[in-house]
């Protein structure tokens, strides 16, 4: 195999691979939403509740959080 | 919940971008409509010598457009929406604050150093990247400060999670950072030779068919990072926060995101279909454009469904016309571009005025609408004032959506009518028409695009009278406004 072949088959793998993990991307937005341990869309606020003493959205997930509560 | 009552946002720097802003694009759409007019009545290139002619001011017109006003533009939303989607104050820091000036000042000198260079014919000859070595010293510094603000600002903030717009204002700048000094990588020839010819000349370390290549790798991606990356950036926050309505999908934003950072970066060799590069880089080039289209009206659409069930407000407030419309134009841009970039349609289309067309409903009709809303927007924070006058923004709207209308319809004809006659063979495949035949054909179209810019020109003159106005002697406010910006 000589170096063209060799770069032919690295990008035609490496553009599989990449496109490959921007779907798992996709699956994994939805499946944390479902599961509960994220709320994207409550992170749209940002821009509407953006006063210096607004409060903050908390950044860790959902479940993280209650599990924070709870060993309170 | 923090307790910040005597707090407040810090607009300082974000002002003196406005000003700077706002002059930048006086200048730029002011040589735009000049040069516009040289392309249609030649007798206009020999006004003021050889600095007058439409060879010195193209450049200074791109460049004053890119690095002066659309730049311009981006930094100063970014230290304005920086601060408020982290909940800091620049005031909170002092050293972000001398950064924040210093920037500032390396950038207005940096760019108006780098206009005198290019109207005295100092030149790298590549396009958009014209700017010889010292101004691209310059660059680099000041990109540098910008990212010690940026980075800083995030370093210092109260809110964990970084907004959708901070995500974008963070990839123009570690995308220009890369594509900028990649593709200025010269040898000072003074410096080289031991002291022989011009301190401002240099020569660039690639050559031939390896130059043109990172050239456009970078000349698209310069249009990628500084005209679609930060103006989508622009716009998640201004259209939420003018109309008070939430991003239609969050999710959507993220993955348009990443789908953009991964695809636009393939895409720079459509500018060199049918060019002695090889033919793999071409196809792919053709094909990562064509599928740039759903990342890019991922966010186009997401940011119409962010009006859904509020349409209403596209005629009770001009400055969501103005955002609606740019998302409209980004969409007619982004599918342009694509069709430009398939191989057959960019055989008519290579070389011919149909280009300048796209590149300009792209620029007046997305970047620069998107800017202007921007400021707009900013201006009642600013300087606690309400905008001085709603009517002249409905004035200034119909005048530029006219004049970009007149702008890009002339171009597609003007296009496509000369890329046809280029190609016309006559029965024994010699060809019809010489190069004078289809100047005289397409003379009326640049006399149209002259006049659109006349108008788009006029329009920012509006609009630059308004945000003075707003500034100076406008209504004061009492509180900031929560979404609609107050106007009289």
């Amino acid at each position: 195999m000589d170096i063209r072949e060799f770069q032919a088959y690295a990008a035609l793998f490496m553009t599989i691979f990449l496109v490959g993990i921007l779907y798992w991307y996709i699956v994994y937005l939805y499946r944390s939403e479902k599961k509960g341990e994220k709320d994207y869309e409550k992170l749209s606020n940002l821009a509407l509740d953006d006063e210096i003493d607004s409060k903050t959205i908390n950044s860790s997930s959902v479940a993280s959080s209650e599990k924070k509560e709870q060993k309170k | 919940m923090q307790s910040n009552a005597a707090l407040e946002y810090d607009y300082s720097v974000a002002k003196l971008f406005t000003y700077a802003t706002i002059l930048f694009g006086f200048l730029a759409m002011l040589i735009g409509t000049l040069i516009a007019a040289q392309l249609a009545f030649p007798e206009l290139n020999y006004l003021i010598g050889e600095y007058g002619t439409f060879s010195r001011l193209r450049p200074v017109h791109t460049n004053t457009a890119i690095f002066g006003f659309t730049v311009g533009g981006v930094f100063a939303t970014f230290y304005y929406v920086g601060q408020r989607v982290l909940k800091v104050s620049m005031a909170e820091s002092k050293f972000l604050m001398f950064i924040g000036k210093l920037h500032f000042w390396i950038w207005f000198f940096g760019a108006l150093f780098a206009t005198i260079t290019l109207l005295m014919g100092y030149s790298q000859s590549k396009e958009y990247a014209q700017y010889e070595w010292p101004a691209d010293v310059a660059i680099v510094i000041l990109w540098v400060l910008w990212g010690i603000s940026i980075f800083g600002l995030i370093g210092i903030r109260r809110e964990k999670v970084l907004y959708i717009s901070m995500w974008y204002y963070i990839a123009t700048f570690l995308g220009i950072a890369m594509l900028y000094i990649f593709n200025n990588m010269a040898v000072p020839t003074y410096f080289a030779s031991g002291g022989l010819g011009s301190i401002m000349h240099s020569v660039s370390m690639y050559s031939g068919a390896n130059d043109a290549m990172v050239q456009w790798w970078y000349g698209h991606n310069a249009v990628a990072f500084g005209f679609t990356v930060p103006i989508v950036g622009m716009i998640y926050y201004f259209l939420p926060k003018e109309s008070g309505q939430a991003i239609y999908s969050y999710k959507l934003s993220l993955l348009s995101f990443w789908g953009l950072m991964f695809l636009y970066l393939w895409a720079g060799a459509h500018h060199l279909l049918y060019s002695p590069v090889p033919d793999w880089v071409q196809t792919m080039a053709s094909v990562f454009s064509i599928v740039l289209i759903l990342p890019s009206w991922g966010s186009a659409i997401n940011m119409l469904l962010t009006m859904k069930g509020e349409w209403n407000q596209l005629t009770e407030n001009p400055l969501i016309k103005f955002m609606v419309l740019a998302s409209t134009f980004y969409m007619l841009s982004t599918l342009e571009g694509p069709i430009q970039a398939i191989k057959s349609v960019n055989a008519i289309a290579h070389f011919t005025d149909w280009i300048p067309g796209h590149v300009h409903d792209g620029v007046l009709g997305w970047v620069t609408f998107m800017i202007m809303a921007s400021l707009f927007h900013m201006a009642p924070r600013m300087f606690k004032r309400e905008i001085y006058s709603r009517k002249l923004i409905e004035v200034q709207f119909w005048l530029q959506t006219t004049a970009v209308v007149l702008y890009f319809t002339s171009m597609w004809i003007a296009g496509i009518t000369q890329g046809m006659m280029w190609r016309a063979v006559d029965e024994y495949g010699n060809l019809m028409y010489s190069f004078i035949d289809t100047v005289t054909v397409l003379h009326p179209y640049y006399a149209i695009r002259t006049l659109s810019g006349v108008l788009y020109f006029v329009g920012f003159v509006i609009f630059a009278y308004n945000m003075i106005k707003t500034m100076s002697s406008s209504r004061e406010l009492t509180e900031e406004p929560q979404f609609k910006s107050p106007m009289a």
